[in-house]
């Protein structure tokens, strides 16, 4: 395969890259979205295994290194529970990480990739080198500590360290300064000290990073790594002159940066407080039950069997999940009363807070699991103005959502009381 | 020892409520509570003794032993004088007291060294205390059952119509005072089909009317009603002749007035004079809630339907008797749910916490010892909630997709511009041109991937992420190209396995990305 041909062929693989995010638009389309993500990748893999970078002695070891890992893939997909999403997105942004530090090592010990470089063109190779393993180093331990975080293997509370704001100034100095004395360097072995110093700092930073931010600020550190690998394949392209990787990685990039956005705003938190960490300290959801004993709205405890009669009565209901609801599985419970109520007429919606769940769009995903219809869930924006005409506003397991003196979220003030009106 | 709660018969002449019900015989004893019943303490209500038997409750003849085995009472009416005699040392009563209007009452009480719990005493404002309020309920029936007098009393639909027959006008119903009573009154009198105005001092109500499907009629007079507690205040003489003006227009316009006015302690006021009735239509109705405390209107003989100026003026002061079942069985669920506060344990043992705002205003007399008036409660101040509600409202507007962000102060707009401007100079100036034509697929791509992301709807933000995490995967072209590039043999084991591991690594995420992925949508089913 010529080069020009590899070149279209990658053209080929961008598009249906970008078709493949349009596609998420609504879910009718997005299973057909995902299909063109797989075309893509495959045309781009063919392409560059086929293409005249590789030759024919390393299919050995591609066909058995894709292999393992597509097996590892496959299973770790199929077993998963949706619960455990968060958990597994993050894990596999870690791999993005370490990945992009690996090929930018390779790529900086292989003399061949820079030879024909000189002057300016090999000083931004080599940024591009130090910039990609600093982002993925980042990335990969960032991760690696929210995977711990999310699947409770870390402790979720924010891990504040006295002047860490002053550390972190202090790495980035030394990160800098390293930086210098890597693109002056000419021998490899010269540079592999500075590059390794930085990547043992940005690994430094990125779990100091992650473990700095609070439980109920998860969501907004998922889709910032999620962000973060895209950059790092970004930078890889950069360091390689391959523009599928630029472009896909500013996709994914923008796309994390863009999620992250919605997030804090949903949590009415500054994008750079988030990441300064320490204010995430909402405890992570506390107990998961909505009715606790706190005297700010009038709390009604009700018994089961009058919830029933209270449902059976009502027109128009709005069940506004939370993640408790997923902790106690209670999902599916959720849906049988649904359905129920569905098959008598009432009109029963689902309201979602923008970061319920433990990542973006999660509790929609755990509803979907329980096969709750699409077509009645909505967004808290949409549902919010209906609350007044609603008869009953069941709250399963979010607690802090409806809280109307819970100061850094007021978007729903109005879902004050829990369980009934 | 669990306690006794007896529930005797009302005695007051024309009282048909009773203070618990079957249904809530059943939720007292799951508190651990024993139940004494006096022989057809129900019957007025539809409630034989059979049913309370049935539900667990012991059934005893007559009030002297009922009240000589109750430790605690349950009633609707204060005690008659000669129920105060029936009375024991360290007995629990609850019930309507009204202890201001009933100082001798208070005192023959205290005498008998119990404890009296006034319900009607309940400090209204504590929202914790809304389950447990029984004036609340039942003005709620007696305002219903006000329409439905009115209904009786009066010659046409309510609704209007049109039938072969010829056509109806619907009735115009005017409801003086918002309150409890009056909301139930609009929400029952717009139900049944009929033009509903409504006026009360206290402009807050307005919305309520309103949403019951009342027209909030305006006095034109500035001047706020509120008193304490959430109840009515007496208004200023300007007030007051406006006010007058209002109703008498009111009074030759509609068919049916109902009136709820009443300020606590004090007798009704007169708001329907006899020259109002005069100029309503013949066959008009009025019903007066306040007849008990006189009446709204100069002409109510309390007690009693009238016709006067041929107007049915209707002044029954048992308009909740006259619902006793459904009077009844709220008011036995706002004592059961103030049994829950007493006996938080479960075990039937009552603690009369003075600590407590609800049950310390409820607390008229301890032991003996008269503990009314209360103390005045914490009250939270409802006004400064509404500003913080306000801003953050505004704040959320504005949220969802395709909006690309929230506009940014105009300095900060510039500020950004100049830092861009000044990037994008420094890597032209200095960047060469390889370069440059890969950093411009950047920066378009970013663009693109920013206008596709925002279009994603966020139901599918998690799909979405697993998604670009697959095709982040993409970076392992970076390590196939490692793997084997042609030209010269390399010495360098370490690139092949740094790449090999790259592979592998990369392979998890590309297969199980987009496997997870497909495996969610799956599930998005309508």
């Amino acid at each position: 395969m010529s080069e020009s041909l590899a070149t279209i062929s990658y053209i080929g693989a961008t598009i249906l890259f970008i078709l493949s995010l349009g596609g998420l638009s609504n879910p009718e389309s997005s299973r057909r979205g995902n299909l063109y993500g797989m075309i893509g990748m495959t045309i781009a893999v063919l392409a560059t295994v086929f293409g005249p970078h590789v030759t024919m002695s390393g299919l050995g070891w591609i066909v058995t290194a894709m292999v393992i890992g597509g097996a590892v893939g496959l299973y770790a997909a199929r077993t998963v529970q949706m619960t455990q999403m968060p958990e597994l997105v993050a894990l596999m942004h870690s791999l993005v990480g370490l990945a992009a530090c690996l090929v930018g090592f390779a790529n900086y010990i292989d003399p061949a990739a820079s030879a024909h470089l000189t002057g300016a063109e090999k000083a931004i190779h080599e940024i591009e080198i130090y910039l990609g393993i600093l982002i993925g180093a980042v990335t990969f331990s960032g991760s690696v500590i929210a995977f711990g975080k999310l699947s409770g293997k870390i402790g979720g509370k924010p891990l504040t360290l006295p002047g860490r704001h002053w550390m972190n100034l202090a790495g980035l100095l030394v990160v800098i300064y390293f930086g210098g004395v890597f693109i002056n360097t000419h021998a490899v072995a010269d540079g592999m000290t500075p590059l390794v110093v930085m990547t043992v700092i940005a690994l430094l930073f990125g779990i100091h990073m992650v473990m700095a931010i609070g439980g109920a600020d998860m969501p907004v550190v998922v889709s910032m790594l999620n962000s973060y690998s895209g950059w790092a394949a970004a930078a890889t392209g950069f360091m390689l002159n391959n523009d599928l990787l630029i472009v896909t990685g500013a996709l994914v990039g923008s796309s994390g940066a863009i999620l992250s956005y919605i997030m804090c705003r949903a949590m009415n938190r500054s994008f750079i407080s988030v990441i300064a960490g320490g204010f995430g300290s909402d405890g992570g959801m506390p107990a998961p039950k909505g009715e606790g004993a706190e005297p700010v709205g009038e709390v009604t405890p009700i018994s089961a069997t009058e919830t029933a009669e209270l449902l059976r009565d009502a027109k128009n209901v709005i069940i506004v999940p939370g993640y408790g609801m997923a902790v106690a599985q209670a999902q599916h419970t959720v849906y049988e009363i649904t359905k129920h109520l569905r098959e008598k007429g009432v009109n029963v919606r689902f309201g979602i807070h923008p970061v319920a769940g433990r990542m973006p769009g999660h509790m929609n995903v755990l509803l979907a699991e329980a096969k709750v219809p699409y077509d009645i869930v909505f967004e808290m924006d949409e549902l919010n103005d209906d609350f007044p005409t609603t008869d009953v506003a069941i709250v399963i397991g979010a607690n802090d959502i409806v809280n109307p003196g819970a100061q850094d979220d007021p978007n729903s003030p109005i879902a004050g009381m829990p369980s009934r009106w | 020892m669990p306690l006794m709660i007896g529930v005797p018969r009302e005695v007051f002449p024309g009282e048909k409520r009773v203070a618990t019900v079957p249904e809530v015989v059943e939720k007292l004893i799951k508190l651990g509570f024993k139940i004494a019943v006096e022989s057809g303490a129900g019957d007025a209500a539809n409630f034989s003794d059979d049913v309370y038997r049935a539900s667990g409750a012991e059934i005893v003849e007559g009030a002297t032993k009922l009240w000589a085995a109750s430790d605690i009472v349950f009633k609707v009416r204060g005690p008659t004088a000669e129920e105060v005699g029936l009375m024991h040392e360290g007995q629990t009563l609850i019930s309507f007291i009204w202890p201001a209007q009933n100082p001798e009452l208070m005192k023959q009480l205290a005498a008998r060294k119990v404890t009296v719990l006034a319900i009607d005493s309940l400090p209204r404002m504590l929202s914790r205390a809304q389950k447990m309020d029984a004036l609340t309920s039942q003005a709620g029936v007696a305002g219903y059952r006000a329409v439905i007098e009115a209904a009786n009393a009066f010659g046409r639909f309510f609704n209007g119509q049109i039938t072969a027959a010829g056509k109806g006008p619907p009735a115009k119903v005017f409801i003086a005072g918002a309150g409890v009573a009056g909301l139930a009154a609009i929400g029952t009198a717009a139900g049944l089909g009929a033009i509903v105005r409504a006026n009360d001092t206290r402009a807050e109500v307005a919305d309520q009317v309103v949403s019951l499907g009342g027209e909030f009629v305006k006095v034109d007079y500035e001047e706020e009603g509120s008193g304490g507690g959430g109840y009515a205040k007496v208004m200023s003489e300007g007030f007051q002749q406006a006010q007058r003006e209002m109703y008498a227009k009111q009074a030759r316009e509609v068919d049916i007035i109902i009136t709820t006015a009443l300020i606590p302690g004090k007798p009704a006021p007169k708001l329907i004079t006899a020259e109002m009735v005069k100029s309503m239509k013949p066959g008009s109705v009025i019903v007066d809630m306040a007849a008990e405390q006189g009446g709204n209107c100069e002409l109510t003989e309390p007690g009693q339907a009238v016709v006067k100026h041929g107007v049915t003026i209707v002044g029954y002061t048992d308009l909740v008797s006259r619902l006793s079942r459904q009077s009844s069985t709220l008011y036995a669920t706002n004592l059961f749910r103030l049994s829950e506060e007493l006996c938080k344990t479960k075990d039937g043992v009552i603690n009369v916490n003075m600590e407590d705002d609800a049950i310390r205003g409820l607390t008229v007399i301890k032991n003996g010892e008269i503990t009314w008036p209360p103390p005045a409660p914490k009250l939270p101040a409802p006004a400064a909630a509404k500003p913080a509600a306000a801003p953050a409202a505004a704040k959320s507007k504005g949220h969802g997709h395709g909006g690309g962000g929230a506009p940014a102060s105009a300095t900060r707009t510039t500020v950004m511009f100049g830092i861009a401007a000044l990037v994008f100079w420094f890597i032209g100036a200095n960047a060469p041109a390889a370069f440059l034509s890969h950093f411009t697929v950047f920066v378009l791509a970013c663009f693109v991937g920013y206008m596709v992301v925002w279009n994603v709807t966020p139901a599918l933000h998690t799909p979405l992420m697993s998604v670009t995490n697959a095709i982040s995967s993409i970076i392992a072209i970076g390590a196939l190209v490692q793997i084997a590039p042609p030209g010269e043999v390399r010495m360098d084991d370490w690139i092949r396995w740094l790449a090999v591991v790259g592979i592998v690594l990369t392979s998890i995420n590309m297969f199980g990305g987009f496997a997870v992925t497909q495996r969610m949508l799956a599930m998005f089913r309508k």
